[in-house]
């Protein structure tokens, strides 16, 4: 098989109240917490979407990463997803726990359980951008471009998918971090390990 | 009866993070799921939890939801009449 040469051709970071798009700014504020940060976020960039608030933190943190991409790029229908982090959806199952943790107030919230599972925000992701495409959701240690690398040569070259968005995006207690980009044939930064880590490092 | 109400409006909005909404935008009378407020499945469920919860009401059928969580006002009459807390 003759493989096409494929590139990034646009990324994302949500970090420290900031989202940045192409290595530049598009939103930042001073928000005391992660929810306070959403709302000003979607307010700025006129994401009128309330399902957004009714999201867990993860998938809020993938939502806001995934529009400043393919809001920008119309997204294709055809665009598969594949996502990973550390913490997996730790930061939701917390809150799960606590609510079923006293035998005598036992009231599980149905809107927190089904994010209990880090694969959810690529089914957000799906129905905001309606993708019909492949998805996964890989756990991993620490960021690992050369996984996300090989999993996206191969959906692009098996023609599994016309664009890959793919990524990190990762939310446990105070601490969250997304940063993800498009893969396609074109753009002007070749999609190789060494530039995924590049713009991976390059987060404000 | 205006009170029950009223505390039902900002629990929904509360409970179903209705950001968008005040208690003031809920008329009496709209239709809470579909065409209304637009609430889904999920929502549905938070609402029987909300009712065992909160006012002691647990829903044995759930055909009974469609029919008691369709206005504020229905739901405010089925509270006052079934509940336990």
């Amino acid at each position: 098989m003759l493989s096409k040469n494929l590139f990034i051709s646009s990324y994302c970071h949500v970090k420290n109240n900031t989202i940045s798009f192409n290595g530049n700014v598009l939103f930042s504020d001073d928000s005391q917490d992660f929810s306070g940060f959403v709302k000003s976020a979607a307010k700025h960039l006129n994401t009128s979407y309330p399902k957004l608030y009714k999201m867990d933190n993860l998938s809020k943190l993938a939502s806001l990463a995934a529009d400043a991409i393919l809001s920008e790029q119309k997204a294709q229908s055809d665009t598969a997803l594949v996502f990973s982090n550390r913490a997996s959806s730790l930061d939701t199952d917390r809150k799960h726990q606590a609510s079923i943790s006293d035998t005598n107030n036992y009231y599980p919230s149905p809107s927190i359980f089904v994010y209990t599972l880090p694969n959810i925000c690529l089914g957000e992701i799906s129905i905001k951008h309606q993708l019909h495409s492949e998805n996964c959701f890989f756990v991993f240690d620490k960021f690992n471009p050369e996984h996300l690398h090989g999993n996206t040569e191969y959906l692009l070259h098996h023609k599994k998918a016309e664009t890959v968005l793919c990524g990190w995006v990762d939310f446990d207690d105070k601490n969250y971090e997304a940063f993800l980009y498009l893969v396609s044939e074109n753009g002007n930064i070749a999609h190789t390990v060494d530039e995924i880590s590049r713009r991976y490092r390059s987060k404000l | 009866m205006s009170e029950l109400k009223q505390e039902l409006k900002e629990k929904i909005i509360d409970i179903l993070n209705l950001e968008d909404l005040s208690p003031s935008d809920i008329n009496n009378n709209d239709a809470l799921f579909g065409d209304g407020l637009g609430l889904d499945s999920i929502d549905a469920l938070e609402l029987i939890v909300m009712l065992d919860k909160d006012f002691g009401i647990q829903l044995t059928d759930p055909k009974q939801g469609k029919e008691i969580f369709k206005s504020i006002s229905v739901l405010a009459d089925y509270i006052a009449e079934h509940r336990k807390k």
